[in-house]
């Protein structure tokens, strides 16, 4: 009883939610942009190294910035960083749909590619990028890094307890979720959205509908990878600080991507999908267990995505599947 | 009579009905060629000195003396089973992504026996327990997805990736538990004094000089041959074939699928758990979480470039390992993060991925196009 009693106590504090939002966060980022991706019927299995080249392209604009100037503002830090990350993961999700839209490549192996690509990229650069521009040191942005942390002025230390809860994240935990919701609402309520949905699920009938199914797969892969690769400047800005560690994002991206099993494809889902993914990944450290076993618990993402897969496979219902073209090519002269 | 006019488009794409293997051959070695210039120009850019003598260097750090020819070797042999492993599932469209898993969990079902009977069993046994216990690992890693594929349809892809995570975690929980030092989190080299459990890297000194991995490099080619016979000649091999090309004419071809999928998924499997073994005792002596290093994920794309063909496997291997390995080198020389290697490999695959496309497709370009119909 007092083991339960231990773990209760650890799960019902405010720390333990904030941390899990703060391992949430990467995750949702990645999971709507995987979603917006694999509902044109591509399976981006490139989106873990789109989000390792949105994370060092955030970092190594705001440090081109920063190196740059004498006073460094935190705010131009910002967008510097931003369009940083956008620019580095759209040249992943760019590589990712010539190879495939294109040139016919196929996703899986292509996506792999990319994977290895971009991790490798980033941490190329993470470890080298300050020697390629002849600065010393680590590559370190740290006023761009406390300008991302800030957090939302008054309502975050004047509220007690629902401000903690609620209000102590930096701009970037609420877009993510605003950007999540966004997705649901342009997916279930908009004509493009719906467009989108009948590229993945049958690439032919929508394109007999005269829908342009090379320009949605283009798109839909092109946003998606930037929404993806947010959620690694997320990791390295409001995470770390403004800094980068080798390898530091980890099997992130691979969450994501079993998030968006998780969340049945649904943008809205992947939100409190992504906090319950955050929890089960450090609940570990709430444990009273040994060491040995906590790895053993560190299984539970994984595990709880593969129940998922499972269930639904099994349950067979209609909404809850992938999307019906998922990984299809479609190549109109091959119909 | 005039037609109306149309606007002609500047390229047409029109699938090639068959290739030379010498056209085949060039547009792939135009490809490679293309990505090392390309990776050339990314180099100079970066360390500003010349590429001919980067690419040396390259050659150097993957080749210059017998133990690196050895290392390069060993990880081509690594990479090379990996690949023949997942090649009869891909064959079948079964995407096994789950190789990583696969051979760690192999792994450490080798490391047991190294650890717990190594210095008490005759050295014969204790190779045969070694081998029988990583292939049944990996075997029954790799069949669990296949289960519910053949009996539910769950997607396979997704299924065999989150199994990585889970033989990631596993390896982890068995660092830990057997570490050597408390508290460090690695287990260290099993069996340092006695070499129980270990291939033998003195084999035939003579001819391979005193450092070799010549057993591995014998077992693994022994093992291509053996993969090409049974994917060409025998009738599992057309049945996987058969079932690649498309699950309904296989049924009616009166095929067994469900059965195919199980045992071809348990072959796979069980050679990924064969290759954590050549990884547990033949080159690394430990295990860890970084023991399989990704080599799942290359072997897929080795295996695809091969068109599922072993012995394009062995040259396809050998020569990402020996990039990688080039690379790493270089990486070194101007104290530059290691990770260079796999931006390089990116680099090419990328090349050679696009370059597929015009091994199967023509283009051709408007003008030709009304000469042709005049």
């Amino acid at each position: 009883m007092s083991f339960l009693w231990a773990v209760f106590k650890g799960i019902f504090s405010v720390t333990f939610v904030q941390k899990a939002i703060t391992q949430g966060i990467p995750l949702l980022f990645g999971a709507t942009g995987e979603i917006v991706t694999e509902k044109s019927g591509n399976l981006n299995l490139g989106t873990p190294g789109i989000m390792y080249m949105g994370a060092i392209g955030g970092l190594a604009g705001a440090f081109l910035y920063e190196t740059g100037t004498e006073a460094p503002n935190g705010l131009i830090g910002i967008l510097c960083a931003i369009l940083g990350s956008l620019l580095f993961s759209l040249a992943g999700a760019l590589i990712y749909s010539v190879l495939t839209v294109t040139l016919r490549a196929n996703q899986n192996v292509t996506g792999l590619a990319l994977t290895t690509f971009g991790v490798g990229l980033g941490n190329f650069l993470g470890g080298s990028f300050s020697k390629i521009t002849g600065t010393a040191g680590q590559i370190t942005v740290y006023t761009t890094g406390q300008t991302f942390r800030t957090r939302i002025p008054f309502l975050s230390d004047h509220l007690g307890i629902v401000g903690d809860l609620l209000f102590s994240y930096g701009f970037l935990t609420y877009l993510a979720i605003v950007i999540a919701l966004l997705a649901s609402w342009f997916l279930t309520r908009t004509r493009i959205g719906l467009n989108l949905r009948a590229v993945g699920e049958n690439a032919a009938a929508a394109d007999a509908a005269s829908i342009n199914v090379t320009r949605y797969k283009y798109l839909a892969t092109c946003i998606g990878g930037m929404i993806s690769g947010l959620g690694g400047l997320y990791f390295v800005m409001e995470y770390l600080g403004g800094t980068w560690q080798n390898n530091g994002f980890g099997d992130r991206g691979w969450l994501a991507v079993a998030l968006v099993i998780f969340a049945l494809w649904k943008p809205a889902r992947a939100i409190w999908g992504s906090i319950l993914f955050g929890g089960l990944y450090i609940l570990f450290a709430y444990v009273p267990l040994s060491q040995s076993m906590q790895e053993i618990f560190k299984m539970l993402p994984y595990v709880v995505t593969i129940l998922v897969l499972v269930i639904s496979s099994l349950r067979n219902k209609k909404e809850n599947q992938p999307p019906a073209g998922l990984g299809l090519p479609y190549f109109r002269e091959e119909r | 009579m005039a037609a109306p006019k149309q606007k002609e488009p500047f390229v047409r794409i029109v699938k090639r009905d068959s290739i030379s293997l010498g056209k085949s051959v060039a547009i792939r070695i135009a490809a490679i060629l293309l990505s090392l210039a390309f990776c050339a120009v990314l180099i100079y850019s970066i360390t500003h000195s010349n590429p001919v003598q980067v690419y040396r260097s390259m050659m150097d750090g993957a080749i210059g003396t017998g133990r690196r020819t050895w290392n390069t070797l060993r990880d081509t042999m690594i990479l090379l089973v990996t690949a023949l492993a997942i090649t009869p599932a891909f064959k079948m469209r079964f995407w096994n992504i789950g190789a990583e898993g696969q051979i760690l969990v192999g792994g450490i079902a080798t490391a047991a026996v190294m650890r717990y009977c190594g210095n008490s069993m005759p050295t014969l046994l204790l190779f045969a327990l070694m081998i029988l216990v990583s292939l049944a690992a990996g075997l029954i890693w790799g069949l669990i997805p296949a289960i519910f594929k053949a009996r539910w349809n769950t997607n396979e892809t997704l299924f065999t990736l989150m199994m990585n995570y889970i033989a990631i975690q596993l390896t982890s929980f068995f660092s830990i538990a057997w570490e050597a030092k408390k508290g460090s989190g690695n287990i260290g080299t099993i069996n340092q004094k006695t070499q129980a459990g270990w291939i033998s890297t003195s084999f035939l000194p003579d001819i391979f000089g005193n450092f070799n991995y010549s057993i591995n490099v014998f077992i693994v080619l022994t093992l291509t041959v053996l993969m090409f016979i049974y994917l060409q000649y025998t009738k599992h091999g057309y049945e996987i074939a058969v079932v690649g090309q498309s699950e309904n004419t296989a049924r009616y071809a009166g095929i067994n699928v469900k059965k195919v999928i199980l045992r071809t998924m348990a072959l796979s499997g069980a050679i990924c758990g064969f290759a954590g073994f050549l990884l547990v005792s033949g080159s690394s002596h430990t295990i860890s979480t970084s023991t399989a290093g990704g080599r799942g994920f290359t072997a897929i794309i080795v295996s695809w470039l091969a068109k599922f063909n072993p012995f394009v496997m062995i040259l396809i291997s050998f020569f990402l390992v020996f990039m990688g390995n080039g690379a790493t080198q270089i990486a070194s020389e101007f104290q530059l993060n290691e990770s260079a290697s796999e931006v390089i490999t990116g680099i090419i695959l990328f090349f050679i991925l696009g370059s597929e496309f015009f091994t199967n497709y023509r283009l051709i370009f408007g003008k030709h196009r009304k000469e042709a119909n005049e």
